[in-house]
C-alpha cells in the first residue's frame, strides 16, 4: 500500500506477560507496518522489560511474543527505540536487550536504539498520532 | 500471614504498601509482574534487600522464567506452583493487587 505520509508512534510502557498490553502493542505494530506508515516504536518505563533476553513463557502456558519482536525488521519496522534511564533503573545492560532482526548484508543483530528521554520527547512531538500501551 | 504481590514495583506502590503492613515473620510471595521486585541491581532492589533480612521472600519460578530474570537478590527463594499451594494452606493470605 502507498505510504500515507503520516507519522505514527507506538509507545510501550507496561511489563510483558502480566497483562495483555504488550501483546496488543505488538499486533498494532504489525498493523501499522502493513499500512506502510512512517512508524516509530518506543519502549520506556516497564515497557523495556519486554526487551529482556531469555524470556521463556512455557511455564505460564502461553506462547508469548518474543518471536514477533525478533522479526520486526523483516516487517520493515526499523525505527525502534528504548529509553536509556528505564533500562538503567531495571539493571538491564544496553547491549543485553533482544535483537529485532538481522542486517541483510552482515547478518549482525539489529537492536532497538537507546535514546535519552529528551530525544524521545522530541520524536513524540513530531508525530501525527501516538498509540500508547 | 502470607502476602502476595503481583504488580511491578516500578508501576505502582503495591509492594511498598505491602511492606509497610507486613510484620516480622510474615511470608512475602512475589508472582506475575511482582517478580521484577526480586531482580538485583535495580532502582527498586532495596525494598526486597531490606525485607529479606527478617521475612521469607519467594518468587514464582514460572514467572521468573517467562520474564528472563536470573540475577536475583540474595536469599530470595524460588517457589513452584506446588509451593504456592502449600503456603496458602499454611497461612492466611492477603493479595496486594
Amino acid at each position: 500500500m502507498a505510504a500515507t505520509g503520516k507519522k505514527v508512534m507506538v509507545t510501550v510502557r507496561r511489563a510483558p506477560h502480566g497483562s495483555i498490553y504488550v501483546q496488543e502493542s505488538v499486533e498494532v505494530m504489525f498493523i501499522f507496518a502493513t499500512y506502510d506508515m512512517d512508524l516509530s516504536v518506543v519502549f520506556l518505563d516497564d515497557g523495556v522489560l519486554a526487551l529482556q533476553k531469555g524470556q521463556d513463557t512455557k511455564g505460564l502456558g502461553i506462547k508469548g511474543f518474543m518471536a514477533s519482536l525478533g522479526a520486526l525488521v523483516d516487517w520493515e519496522v526499523t525505527n525502534v527505540y528504548v529509553d536509556r534511564q528505564s533500562l538503567k533503573d531495571r539493571n538491564i545492560a544496553e547491549d543485553a536487550i533482544i535483537s529485532i532482526g538481522k542486517d541483510d548484508d552482515t547478518d549482525a543483530p539489529i537492536r532497538p536504539k537507546v535514546l535519552d528521554s529528551a530525544e524521545i520527547a522530541k520524536m513524540m512531538a513530531a508525530q501525527h498520532a501516538i498509540a500508547s500501551f | 500471614m502470607l502476602h502476595t504481590v503481583n504488580k511491578s514495583p516500578f508501576q505502582n506502590s503495591s509492594l511498598e504498601d505491602c511492606l509497610r503492613v507486613a510484620q516480622k515473620g510474615d511470608v512475602i510471595l512475589l508472582l506475575e509482574d511482582g517478580v521484577y521486585a526480586a531482580s538485583a541491581g535495580t532502582a527498586k532492589s532495596s525494598l526486597i534487600e531490606k525485607v529479606v533480612k527478617q521475612n521469607a521472600v519467594y518468587a514464582i519460578e514460572a514467572d521468573l522464567k517467562a520474564r528472563g530474570l536470573g540475577n536475583l537478590i540474595k536469599d530470595v527463594g524460588i517457589a513452584s506452583y506446588g509451593d504456592f499451594v502449600d503456603l496458602v494452606e499454611k497461612h492466611t493470605a492477603h493479595a496486594w493487587l
